[in-house]
């Protein structure tokens, strides 16, 4: 069989030093329009987090903003939420994925167009996702709260976003819409790429379609699981349009994320400094999982 | 599979349908909502809010979002700045994803690592500062401006998604190609992108579909109205006066009908592609 | 067409030496097969000599002309994959005609050639298909018609055969063998079917662990291996290996662990008790009144002759009988050899001693 080139041959008398250079030339497209645009305005970003900005002027105050932080209520707040905005969404959105995944996966009648309309929630725009939810959960206008009270969800129909102990359920709900087809497109093409004769033979050794399940299709898509859920879990754990629009963070902060929090502190209490340093926080700790998650899958990689 | 009795089959098929049902509907309801606010006509809006069909139906709403308001101009905003974004992306991602794909060399995996940790970049943590940078170079309330962000924030997950098309494509072929006479570059050209023109192609697709949702990036730099993207004339609708449900609703059916189209026929590719290259990352 | 010279061509891949010190002359028009257990190098070898891999040391020349860093589209070279790598998207004549076309050849004189080799191979019916609507075997063809429309002064095969049935493999060796007698380009053929070496080379270089075992005519090899892996590699069924003590007193000879005495040619380089492994073809051992004492384990009839497996001595000893004899399971039976077909290898280097 073919090995892996280890370096790529077209050497035609250029020598060495062209052929190493050659993947870096595919590359530096990219790296550059990353490098200047990403990368460079989260150092200036960083920077920020160093001072303290007031109407015209900005000082530089150390690691003032960072002390600020740990005695803000509001902030610790805002943690929690972002916890369980990111968690509950994740939950539902990976298992409904993944049933969708493994229902497209069977032949039945109407599959393609099937196919096709599931997946359209992650073509709208989100946040009409969430006006069209925040609709939807508005008992004037919109069929759910009735339905909610019909079934014995709630006392009486009233839209669930204004209430403080369940409003984080509106987005999350509407973030559970927007994500399943992430989950089912990617797990689905994942579980395309096993080997039927897998399941043949577990199915000729006696396993149920459950322990096929765990012995068969959990492991092969172990790795795309990880990938997957981390960067989800990082797309979401960023969002402010969606809460933005249906909550605007409230009522009184109970949907207050730090995304949401970063942008009301910049552009609402113009404290740019502060801001920054929030940014900082969410960015360190969505660093360290994700490289948590990268371990966790070449673990599982060395495995399979 | 043999060994189900008739009963389990009718059982089975009772359930796959019933839930296929179910996340159909569930997908559908939203959209199907907006659709319905669309044709209602104003004073029914909240007298009917709740019912299925409104009794009377009216395209009113759309014959003024067409004439009356700034909309189209928004809508080709839109399209302007999510095309382009969308094929700069597809074209800087696939030579990056080509690299990925068939190179092996040192520092490959902290490319990759970089890649992916660009992602976990706060948006609102880059807008001060981007827009500090945009604003000394002119490219504020511009689309020019807009197309630069949303290429750098799309890049990583775009070279992700054609890395593994790539990988779905026998590396046999480019060296028989290069055996027959061709460069690397014209083997790429020739023979192995014409193969991943579906993948480029679901790639384009979801590209698009991210830089036409974005609102917070167009939000902050843009102001003048000629300039807008739907998503932020969306908005506007609300802040002005009286918020024109049936009219943000029109205007919104529109706006989702090019996406919807787009990816509902290239979502198929999605899955196809990225089977092919087994969802390696 | 050219020769190809290898001069002490390494390669090394991180901490691994897959090619060490190759160094091997090929005619021009000679068709050479370089075979090998999986991992030996021969791939690499051949795609080192194609410029799909570079060479970490050593000198490539095709013709008179030093390739190390030349591309593969100016070494004028064709290759033949394993998986015959057809372009997906063209029909077969396309496929054939590519090379032609990226030298912008005119589109008669393409057409021309494409018809003159697939009439050669048989694919005139083919030319507007697509490859997957083609057969195994079909697209093999259109492979090889690919490498010959461009004339180049090499052909190199990587396997070609390896993902055919065996009646198709059977007939294509005849094909390629037949080409080749008509052609006359130089070929160098990777294989591990050490069957397809032996039918289609003039020579053969046999390889283990990155290095030439031997090199030469297939007959060469069969009958004076340089060493103990070379003897146990070619020839189906395999050698048989024995170890024993040299005794010079009757007579060369070698003594094995249960008291027999095999004779051995005389004049050969030994000193007597010298531990040595002795080699003995199949169809050279016979039963006899006098000789090894085994007994038989599995009778395998093969119509014009016959297997038999014995153990001998705890180990597993295959005789090929010419005729069919009244044997079964569980029978003694004393297997005897002719002096001149012993082969005596040293113990420790594996080499031939004679």
């Amino acid at each position: 069989m073919t090995l892996v080139a280890e370096i790529p041959h077209d050497v035609a008398r250029r020598g060495r030093f062209a052929v190493v250079l050659e993947p870096w030339t595919y590359l530096s497209p990219a790296l550059v329009i990353i490098a200047t645009v990403l990368v460079v305005p989260l150092v200036i970003g960083i920077s920020y987090s160093l001072r303290k900005f007031s109407a015209f002027r900005s000082e530089y105050v150390g690691l003032g903003q960072y002390r600020t932080m740990l005695g803000d209520e509001v902030l610790h707040g805002a943690l929690f939420n972002t916890l369980w905005w990111t968690a509950g969404s994740l939950f539902f959105q990976f298992f409904l994925g993944l049933g969708l995944a493994l229902l497209l996966n069977r032949p039945f009648h109407g599959r393609k167009l099937v196919q096709g309309l599931v997946f359209l929630p992650w073509a709208v725009p989100t946040f009409l996702t969430g006006l069209t939810w925040t609709w939807l959960f508005n008992p004037v206008i919109g069929p759910l709260p009735h339905v909610f009270y019909a079934i014995g969800l709630q006392a009486e129909p009233v839209t669930i976003l204004a209430d403080p102990a369940t409003a984080m359920w509106g987005p999350i709900i509407a973030n559970v819409w927007f994500g399943i087809p992430f989950f089912a497109i990617t797990l689905l093409a994942a579980r395309k790429s096993i080997p039927a004769e897998l399941y043949e033979a577990a199915a000729i050794d006696g396993a149920s379609a459950w322990q096929q399940f765990t012995k068969v299709t959990l492991p092969f898509l172990a790795p795309t699981i990880a990938i997957t859920v981390m960067l989800r879990t990082v797309w979401i754990a960023t969002f402010a349009d969606l809460i933005f629009v249906m909550t605007a963070g409230g009522p009184a902060g109970s949907t207050n994320t730090i995304a949401t929090y970063i942008y009301v502190s910049a552009f609402r209490a113009l404290d740019k400094g502060y801001a920054s340093a929030v940014a900082v926080l969410l960015l360190v700790l969505l660093i360290i999982y994700a490289l948590i998650v990268i371990q966790i899958r070449r673990t599982l990689m060395k495995d399979s | 599979m043999v060994g189900r009795t008739p009963l389990q089959r009718l059982l089975g098929n009772i359930g796959l349908y019933g839930a296929v049902f179910l996340y159909v509907a569930f997908a559908l309801l939203p959209i199907y909502w907006t659709v319905k606010i669309s044709v209602t006509p104003e004073n029914l809006l909240y007298s009917e809010g709740i019912r299925l069909w409104p009794s009377r139906v009216t395209f009113a709403n759309y014959a003024s979002v067409l004439k009356a308001t700034d909309f189209p101009r928004f809508f080709l905003n839109s399209l302007i700045v999510s095309l382009s974004t969308a094929l700069i992306v597809t074209v800087v991602a696939s030579l990056a994803g080509y690299a990925l794909s068939r190179f092996r060399f040192r520092g490959k995996a902290w490319v990759s690592l970089v890649l992916l940790l660009t992602q976990t970049f706060p948006l609102v943590m880059v807008i001060p500062p981007i827009f500090r940078i945009m604003s000394q170079l002119g490219l504020t309330d511009n689309l020019y401006g807009l197309i630069v962000i949303y290429t750098a924030f799309n890049i990583a997950f775009a070279t992700f998604l054609m890395q593994s098309f790539f990988d779905g494509v026998p590396k046999d072929l480019e060296e028989a190609a290069m055996i027959d006479g061709c460069t690397r570059v014209m083997a790429l050209r020739r023979i192995i992108l014409p193969l991943t023109l579906p993948g480029m192609g679901a790639t384009v697709a979801f590209v698009f579909t991210a830089a036409w949702s974005e609102l917070l990036f167009a939000l902050m730099l843009i102001n003048s109205d000629d300039q807008k993207t739907f998503s932020v004339g969306l908005l506007t609708f609300i802040g002005k006066f009286a918020v024109d449900w049936g009219q943000m609703m029109a205007a919104s059916v529109m706006a989702l009908i090019p996406v919807c189209i787009f990816f509902m026929f290239l979502q198929r590719y999605l899955v196809t592609g990225l089977t092919a290259g087994a969802v390696k990352g | 067409m050219a020769s190809v010279t290898l001069r002490n061509v390494s390669k090394v891949f991180g901490p691994v030496n897959v090619l060490s010190g190759i160094d091997l002359t090929i005619e021009d028009g000679e068709f050479v097969v370089l075979v090998g257990p999986s991992g030996c190098g021969k791939s690499t070898l051949l795609r080192t000599i194609a410029g799909l891999e570079e060479a970490t040391g050593g000198e490539i020349r095709i013709g008179d002309r030093k390739v190390n860093d030349v591309a593969p589209r100016d070494r004028d070279i064709a290759m033949v994959f394993q998986s015959y790598a057809l372009y997906p998207h063209m029909d077969v004549a396309n496929n054939m005609g590519f090379s032609l076309a990226l030298r912008k050849e005119k589109p008669e004189t393409i057409g021309k050639r494409i018809n003159e080799v697939s009439g050669k191979l048989g694919l005139g019916a083919l030319l507007a298909r697509l490859p997957k609507q083609l057969s195994g075997g079909q697209r093999q063809r259109v492979a090889m018609g690919r490498a010959i429309v461009r004339d180049p002064k090499v052909f190199l095969f990587d396997e070609p055969l390896s993902n055919l049935d065996a009646k198709l493999r059977a007939q294509m060796r005849t094909e390629i063998k037949a080409l080749h007698q008509s052609l006359k380009t130089t070929s160098i053929y990777v294989t591990h079917d050490q069957i397809e070496a032996m039918t289609m080379a003039n020579r053969i270089v046999v390889m283990h662990d990155g290095l030439v075992q031997q090199v030469g005519p297939p007959l060469e090899l069969y009958d004076y291996p340089a060493n103990i892996f070379v003897a146990g590699f070619i020839g189906s069924p395999t050698m048989n290996f024995i170890e024993g003590m040299v005794t010079l007193k009757d007579g060369a000879g070698v003594r094995l662990a249960d008291g027999t005495i095999i004779g051995i040619t005389a004049g050969l380089h030994v000193t007597e008790g010298q531990v040595v492994t002795i080699g003995m073809r199949p169809e050279h051992l016979h039963l006899a009144d006098a000789g090894i004492a085994g007994e038989v384990m599995v009778v395998e009839p093969l119509g014009m002759n016959t297997q038999i497996t014995l153990t001998v001595m705890g180990d597993r000893l295959t005789l090929m009988a010419m005729d069919r004899p009244k044997i079964a399971p569980c029978d003694p039976v004393k297997l005897a050899i002719e002096s001149s077909n012993v082969h005596v290898f040293n113990k420790l280097t594996g080499q031939r001693i004679g």
